[in-house]
């Protein structure tokens, strides 16, 4: 078993998410979903190697890379009609970037239940964020496994 | 005060054409007095990202549920929401939003339920809008708060709970989800969360016609004809309208959609939506479940 530790990254964010009142918590969320980095080129021409997050309310779609040093790597696309959605995958991407397997590995799985967030975007859209996160280091596995 | 309806050709063909407001209607009365705008959309930051100026947002999971009890929020807190957002007893309230106005059709009938009388939706919603070039801002409104009186929700014409269904058995039931979900092959719409039903299938007897036949490529509504064509030969449901209808599908969104195709396009009197719906149906213990393509018989009471 890995251990459960929250990383630094991830913690910053969802303390700065816990510091805001709600309304300006959903700015926070929106600024994430502007800030989702476009996909490199050489990923751009290949969404069969996405897999789509089917938890979520829009289409998202993640792919997972590990490099030689075993650093995780987080790609995910998802359309600008769905902000909610990009702002999820934008979090991870961001709170993820530079961290090993084991610090993926080792995010708690309840992470997206703790940025409270749940009374300003409703439990049941929360539960996209919980499905990426898991999809997620579902992919790191099978990545090492390989 | 109301606003006078649209006159657009259109929806001279519908039961009750007032209930729909085309894009240059509405473009060319933003900011009348009178008319409130309201976005509802699936996604909780949509209308952050844009939304027609002047109008005001509300969300059908954050304002419309009540937080603890499984129901709608109450008269107060309906009363404080729309009031808190500028909208007077007799205002004229025009709602649109995402995905073929499916939230949109959901809050209108909330507002129903507490007898707000002149609420209509933008035709073709939010997406037709943003294609047909129309004005968008990220300006939020500050609409000074009005009285809103605390009319208490009247459940009882347009609402039906489990036991009702259970009554109903034998009176056309029309499930609006999906083929899969209606046969039972899953229990969530294709591409959506799981909400927890324990049972996959529908309702005997109902009959299937997901919710999104009611409209066109762009959005729309289809015209009456078809609208009668899938509603009241296909699905059966009676010519003259007088036939009580129960519409249901997951949650009670979807089937908003088609309540207010079959309350307001088509004129059907008696249309109530199940919003328990299959969340609740799926998982109740000792209601008859039908599983297959096949509407199934009436069981026996």
């Amino acid at each position: 078993m890995t251990d459960t530790t929250l990383p630094t990254a991830l913690a910053d964010i969802r303390d700065d998410f816990l510091a805001l009142e709600q309304r300006e918590r959903l700015e926070m969320l929106l600024e994430f979903s502007n800030e989702l980095p476009e996909l490199p080129e050489r990923y751009q021409e290949h969404p069969d190697l996405f897999e789509r997050v089917v938890e979520c309310q829009s289409p998202v779609f993640i792919f997972v890379e590990v490099d030689d040093e075993r650093v995780v790597h987080l790609f995910a696309t998802a359309p600008k009609e769905a902000p909610t959605t990009r702002g999820f995958a934008s979090i991870l991407v961001q709170g993820i970037a530079g961290l090993t397997v084991d610090e993926v590995l080792g995010i708690p799985d309840d992470f997206p239940n703790t940025l409270g967030l749940t009374a300003a975007v409703s439990p049941l859209r929360i539960r996209g964020m919980t499905a990426l996160l898991g999809r997620t280091k579902r992919q790191v596995r099978e990545r090492i496994a390989a | 005060m109301p606003v006078a309806p649209d006159p657009f050709e259109k929806f001279a063909g519908y039961a009750h054409p007032e209930r729909l407001v085309s894009g240059d209607w509405l473009e060319a009365r933003l900011g009348e007095p009178g008319l409130v705008i309201v976005e509802s959309d699936e996604d909780v930051l949509l209308y952050e990202t844009g939304h027609i100026p002047g109008s005001v947002k509300i969300d059908w999971h954050t304002d419309l549920n009540d937080p603890v009890l499984r129901d709608y929020i109450d008269g107060a807190a309906f009363a404080a929401l729309v009031g808190g957002k500028g909208i007077s007893r007799d205002d004229t309230v025009v709602i649109y939003g995402d995905k073929n106005n499916w939230w949109a059709a959901y809050a209108l009938w909330v507002f129903t339920l507490f007898g707000h009388e002149d609420v209509r939706l933008l035709d073709g919603g939010r997406d037709k809008w943003i294609a047909e070039g129309r004005p968008i801002t990220t300006d939020r409104p500050a609409p000074d708060a009005v009285d809103y009186p605390v009319v208490e929700r009247h459940d009882d014409e347009i609402r039906a709970f489990k036991d009702d269904v259970l009554a109903h058995l034998g009176h056309p039931l029309i499930d609006v989800r999906s083929p899969e979900e209606y046969s039972g092959e899953r229990t969530t719409a294709p591409a959506y969360p799981e909400e927890g039903a324990l049972r996959a299938g529908h309702i005997p007897s109902a009959a299937n016609v997901p919710w999104a036949r009611a409209a066109a490529e762009d959005g729309t509504f289809k015209p009456v004809a078809e609208l009668d064509e899938i509603y009241r030969s296909e699905a059966g449901l009676g010519l003259d309208g007088s036939e009580p209808v129960i519409a249901y599908c997951r949650i009670g969104e979807r089937s908003s959609h088609t309540w207010f195709v079959l309350t307001h396009l088509l004129g059907f009197e008696n249309v109530r939506n199940y919003d328990g719906s299959w969340t609740e149906w799926g998982s109740a213990v000792r209601v008859p479940i039908t599983t297959g393509s096949e509407p199934g018989a009436v069981p026996a009471k």
